[in-house]
């Protein structure tokens, strides 16, 4: 009976903070717990016209549709490629990058490269998209340059499969390595300094250095950069995707979220639940792909989020 | 002491400074090429082989030809108009529940906290969404499905929260003492300290609205409604010749090119002029959010 009294009392001395709090409350609970309770339908035969309510309940009928569907091979690969891919390239980069721009001695030169590398990621993805379909157009910048080393024919290259992956994932490394490195050039910038003068008077080299003191001090950001992206591994890059991709490049090009947006939104026969089951799939890879990374992290340097 | 530096060191030096004026070319090139090619005769520019540095036969007419385009005019004040309200409201609500999160702890503080942080790696999903949206609140084809569903983002509520919560307890005590309310106490008191952090938020949620051409492409139908990313897609990416003209018959279809350079400037330029000063809130934002996120 105290108890109770004394949570009233706190309840009634912060009102204010409720009050304020209230359209917040509102808001998350409409709009992302709204639509988190919307996923549901993925075991309705969900129809607008019926509404809600009527449409009948079907189990995990659009789940096995989904497995047994002959594209689910073919998006599980290429949203993995994609993502994975930009992954593996973007992070090991713009490390290398944030490195050897921590070992610029002249700092004018460091901030001119630093403003520089950071301007593309203030292009919009629209923008992006625009320059990378003129410069490979059959007669654009880059499929002239490529084709005069050899490289490739001269034609539109986002019109061969095999060259979708490798445009979606070298213009991200464009868009967002000077962006990213930001964090790695923080965590360098708090590094002791003390601990290179010592290897100096040992007499370490500029690599030796890079090698045993740099490096090991920003391995913590690393992990922590690195659950965080692979728990949108899943999710990444769609809206490039949808921008980027035609019928002739589905083949390479086509991830869950760009399936689901075909099927469920740019259809003339949306099917909303079967697309909401795909989504439920993809959203449930990510949770599992970020538990275990950070697991092993946690297992392996004891740092975590969580 | 300063010790005479090795051979490799300086070899090292110099690589490092080769290999950073490289990244430079690469970074800035393509906008470079996109300027130039934008202020270039088409005709010249596409008999013209290797790498162009400066404008060929300059001329301004592919601008003139943007600058005509109804669909290019209302795009920006539809723009114009999502980022101001958009970021206006972003930043009042985001602020209120950066500052409940920031107050000494009452019931239920931590569960609110954890509904909004599960939003950052959980969502509905795609189709669910446009479903409420759409469906269910009667937001589609209506402007404000660009402002609400997106007002209040817990990575910007983190950041505003590190930024209140290092306010000396002092400012609002000596407030609370004088008779003021919560709501007093942060749009009066706290807001003008936190300026730093807002104007950092500010941005970000700017730049979102900005950027953002998804969300219109499924919900708005109407081409009047159309934001400026919308439109830029139908030029750039659909080759819709008929918003590229803005209706105009397409004689002009020789310059097309030149017209998709421009209108990439166009839609980046502003961007890129505020950039240099806005850029160093940006990185703030981006490491107190790395910090904490």
């Amino acid at each position: 009976m105290k108890k109770k009294s004394k949570l009233w009392n706190e309840i009634k001395r912060n009102r204010q903070l409720y009050i304020l709090f209230l359209p917040i409350l509102i808001y998350f609970l409409v709009f992302h717990y709204g639509s988190m309770y919307g996923s549901v339908i993925a075991f309705m035969d969900y129809k607008p016209a019926k509404g809600f309510l009527n449409s009948e309940w079907v189990g995990v009928k659009h789940f096995i549709r989904f497995f047994q569907d002959p594209y689910f091979g073919r998006l599980m690969k290429n949203t993995i490629a994609i993502s994975l891919g930009s992954l593996l390239v973007c992070m090991p980069v713009t490390i290398i990058f944030a490195l050897l721009l921590n070992e610029v001695r002249n700092s004018k030169f460091k901030r001119i490269v630093q403003t520089v590398s950071y301007l593309p990621h203030f292009v919009s993805l629209v923008v992006i998209c625009g320059m990378i379909k003129v410069f490979v157009s059959s007669d654009g910048i880059i499929t002239t340059m490529l084709s005069a080393l050899g490289i490739v024919e001269k034609q539109n290259l986002l019109m061969v499969a095999e060259y979708y992956q490798p445009i979606h994932i070298i213009s991200r490394v464009w868009q967002v390595m000077g962006w990213d490195s930001i964090i790695y050039l923080s965590a360098l910038a708090s590094i002791d300094q003390e601990q290179y003068e010592a290897a100096d008077l040992d007499g370490a080299g500029r690599f030796a250095k890079m090698r045993y003191i740099t490096l090991p001090s920003i391995v913590p950001t690393i992990s922590v950069m690195l659950i965080m992206k692979i728990g949108h591994v899943m999710s990444v890059g769609y809206e490039k995707v949808i921008l980027l991709y035609n019928t002739t490049t589905y083949e390479t090009a086509d991830v869950f979220s760009s399936y689901i947006y075909r099927m469920g939104l740019a259809s003339s026969y949306p099917q909303f639940s079967y697309t909401t089951a795909v989504g439920l799939v993809q959203s449930v890879i990510n949770i599992a792909l970020v538990t275990i990374s950070n697991y092993i992290s946690k297992k392996l340097k004891g740092s975590s989020l969580w | 002491m300063k010790r005479k530096r090795s051979f490799g060191d300086r070899a090292f030096d110099i690589i490092n400074t080769i290999f950073m004026l490289l990244v430079i070319v690469i970074m800035a090139y393509p906008i470079w090429y996109v300027l130039v090619a934008s202020l270039s005769d088409s005709n010249y520019l596409a008999a013209y082989r290797g790498v162009l540095l400066w404008p060929l036969k300059f001329t301004t007419a592919a601008y003139t030809m943007v600058f005509k385009n109804p669909n290019i005019v209302t795009g920006y004040c539809n723009t114009i108009l999502i980022v101001v309200v958009g970021t206006l409201l972003n930043v009042f609500f985001t602020l209120i529940a950066a500052y409940v999160m920031s107050r000494k702890p009452f019931p239920g503080k931590k569960i609110f906290m954890i509904m909004m942080v599960i939003t950052m790696y959980f969502n509905g999903g795609i189709i669910p969404r446009y479903i409420l949206n759409n469906n269910w609140l009667g937001l589609g084809n209506n402007r404000l499905v660009l402002i609400l569903p997106v007002l209040v983002v817990t990575y910007n509520m983190v950041i505003l929260r590190t930024g209140l919560e290092a306010i000396p307890d002092s400012l609002d005590e000596s407030a609370r003492i004088d008779g003021a309310n919560e709501f007093q106490i942060l749009f009066k008191i706290m807001a003008p300290v936190a300026k730093a952090p807002i104007a950092v938020v500010a941005l970000y949620y700017a730049v979102t609205h900005w950027n953002s051409w998804f969300t219109a492409a499924v919900y708005i139908r109407d081409r009047a409604k159309y934001p400026l990313q919308l439109i830029l897609r139908d030029i750039l990416i659909n080759n819709d010749v008929n918003s590229m003209m803005g209706g105009e018959e397409g004689s002009m279809l020789a310059i097309s090119e030149s017209i998709k350079y421009a209108t990439i400037m166009v839609a980046t330029v502003p961007i890129l002029c505020i950039y240099p000063f806005v850029q160093k809130y940006f990185v703030k934002g981006a490491m107190i959010g790395a910090v904490k996120g």
